[in-house]
């Protein structure tokens, strides 16, 4: 049994009033809510652990140390990741991205090479592309999605033909699609590209398994699986990381530093963590792992498919809404953006927000997509382990009001 | 945040006022604003005695930043070129008659009509 009820006394922000009225927090998709075990351990760590990483050697800063690998040891796990030096410790998602495209994309990347990506993809999954094949003169293709938001595979296996470097999302932010991740790696790996995941959507909620999809670099970011801000993750099979120069230089990156000839690279990770690490945020990565192992990560997905199907059950009801995406509630995860006949996003979520809940409104880092979908701008509702079916209730009570208002 | 929505926002929202394209407009320009996708283009005719005789507006977003464009067009109205001048935007926000202060994006949305004229009157088309 999903005990959500239980789940929800773990995260003190629940507690507070909004407005006056209980919080009904629906933009996980943004970032998620904080249970009280990662705030605690991230207090822990300050008040009886702090010291800066592999430096020192008292025992503090030996402690630290330990706690930090640790977590690369239960990133490794919850990846299924063949090693932990390939776990690569970034503030977010995005800077993940930003580290393949810099040390891998221009050392590799050539005039004349193809780099394959998708419409539905987020800015960061979608412009440090662009602009790697802008510099270096490579020829940049976009995949479209069918009209009901999905990849089709046959488009996808036409557009990444003699591609040199493939990148998607496991699932979209906007749309909710779940990608088949194995098939599309396993379709660019045989045009002999290398394929990049974008996983900040799906970690949270989808178990993944890198050896299984096989894809040669995954990133995603703490913040949405509840660890703090700035814990952000790179996975990159070993051949490729250690084929890549750093990406920031600096301390802890190097091995030899010498005045009159070239440095000598530490190894991996260290060689991609230059600079004191976000030391507290990755304790708390550690703490949300354990958080989201006990409940089990086959359930959580579960969940998430139960609050789905309700979610577009409900919403089909709304006259004059259109959700966008996918309609199976399987092929998704649990949230919907839309969009309302003659309300704009903007006073969709002020109207809302009065009454307490919090959704999100724009083009949620998404332009290509909302160009491709012909939508300016839509609402996206999204949720995750703490939230409810009663609270699918009132936020289809809050839209029938602003209808109202509207009317 | 429910107080913003009051009638008259709505029914301008609905029907909003000085809308539509200008043939030869003495000023113009057109801004939007990247984060909602509103957007908004914005003309100013002055006559022979220097003072605005038409003033329009096309464009697209909330309730809040079109409502503003038909309240601030008709103000423009009638108005000399100096006083064009030191129009500020809290003359612009006085028209809508609601308090935005703890609303930092609506006030964005509210303000982009005003961004826009002060983008229309420093670059004379
Ligand atoms: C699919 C997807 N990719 C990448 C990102 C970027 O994450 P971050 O801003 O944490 O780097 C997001 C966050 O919104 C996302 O939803």
């Amino acid at each position: 049994m999903f005990d959500v009820d239980k789940i929800r006394k773990d995260f003190p922000i629940f507690n507070n009033k909004v407005n006056g009225k209980d919080l009904i927090y629906l933009d996980s998709a943004a970032t998620a809510q904080r249970p009280i075990q990662v705030i605690d351990s991230v207090t822990g760590f300050y008040k009886n652990k702090n010291a800066n990483v592999a430096r020192g050697l008292h025992t503090l800063a030996e402690e630290a140390t330990i706690s930090y690998e640790a977590v690369r040891e239960k990133v490794q796990k919850f990846i299924a990741a063949p090693d932990q030096k390939e776990i690569i410790f970034t503030r977010n998602a995005t800077e993940a991205a930003n580290l393949v495209m810099r040390a891998w994309g221009e050392k590799f990347i050539k005039k004349g090479d193809k780099i394959v990506t998708t419409i539905m993809e987020h800015h960061s999954d979608f412009v440090p592309w662009q602009q790697l094949a802008y510099k270096k003169g490579a020829e940049f293709v976009v995949v479209d999605i069918t009209e009901d938001g999905q990849i089709s595979e046959n488009e996808f296996e036409k557009k990444v033909k003699g591609a040199k470097f493939v990148a998607f999302s496991a699932a979209s932010n906007v749309l909710g699609t779940i990608t088949d991740s194995k098939k599309l790696c396993q379709i660019a790996h045989d045009q002999g590209a290398v394929c990049f995941i974008d996983g900040a959507q799906s970690v949270p909620s989808v178990k993944t398994n890198v050896k299984e999809s096989n894809c040669d670099f995954l990133i995603f970011s703490g913040h949405k699986l509840m660890a703090p801000f700035g814990s952000g993750v790179l996975y990159g099979k070993t051949e490729f990381l250690e084929q890549m120069d750093p990406f920031l230089y600096g301390g802890d990156m190097i091995r030899e530093v010498h005045a009159e000839r070239n440095s000598v690279w530490n190894e991996l990770p260290n060689k991609f963590e230059s600079g004191t690490p976000d030391v507290g945020a990755v304790i708390g990565l550690g703490a949300a792992i354990d958080y989201l192992n006990k409940i089990g990560m086959d359930k959580i997905t579960s969940y998430e498919h139960e609050l789905s199907s309700y979610l577009l059950n409900a919403l089909s009801g709304i006259n004059g809404l259109r959700v966008l995406g996918p309609t199976e509630p399987k092929k998704r995860l649990s949230l919907a953006a839309f969009s309302m006949e003659k309300i704009h996003p903007h006073d969709v979520s002020a109207l809302l927000d009065a009454d307490g809940i919090a959704v999100r409104s724009g083009h949620h880092c998404t332009m290509p997509l909302h160009e491709r979908l012909k939508v300016d701008a839509s609402t996206r509702a999204s949720f995750y382990i703490y939230n409810k079916k009663e609270e699918v209730d009132l936020l289809v009570q809050s839209l029938e009001r602003a209808k109202k208002i509207f009317s | 945040m429910e107080e913003i929505y009051q009638q008259f926002i709505i029914d301008l929202y609905k029907n909003p006022l000085n809308f539509g394209k200008m043939e030869e407009p003495t000023y113009r320009a057109e801004l939007g604003n990247a984060t909602c996708g509103d957007s908004i283009e914005l003309f100013i005719k002055i006559d022979s005695n220097g003072k605005v005789s038409e003033s329009k507006f096309i464009g697209k977003g909330c309730a809040i930043s079109q409502a503003s464009a038909s309240l601030f067009t008709g103000y423009l109205k009638g108005k000399s070129v100096e006083q064009l001048n030191i129009i500020t935007k809290d003359d612009c926000l006085a028209l809508l008659k609601i308090n935005l202060d703890k609303n930092p994006s609506r006030m964005r949305c509210a303000l982009l009509v005003f961004d826009t004229f002060k983008k229309a009157v420093d670059q004379k088309s």
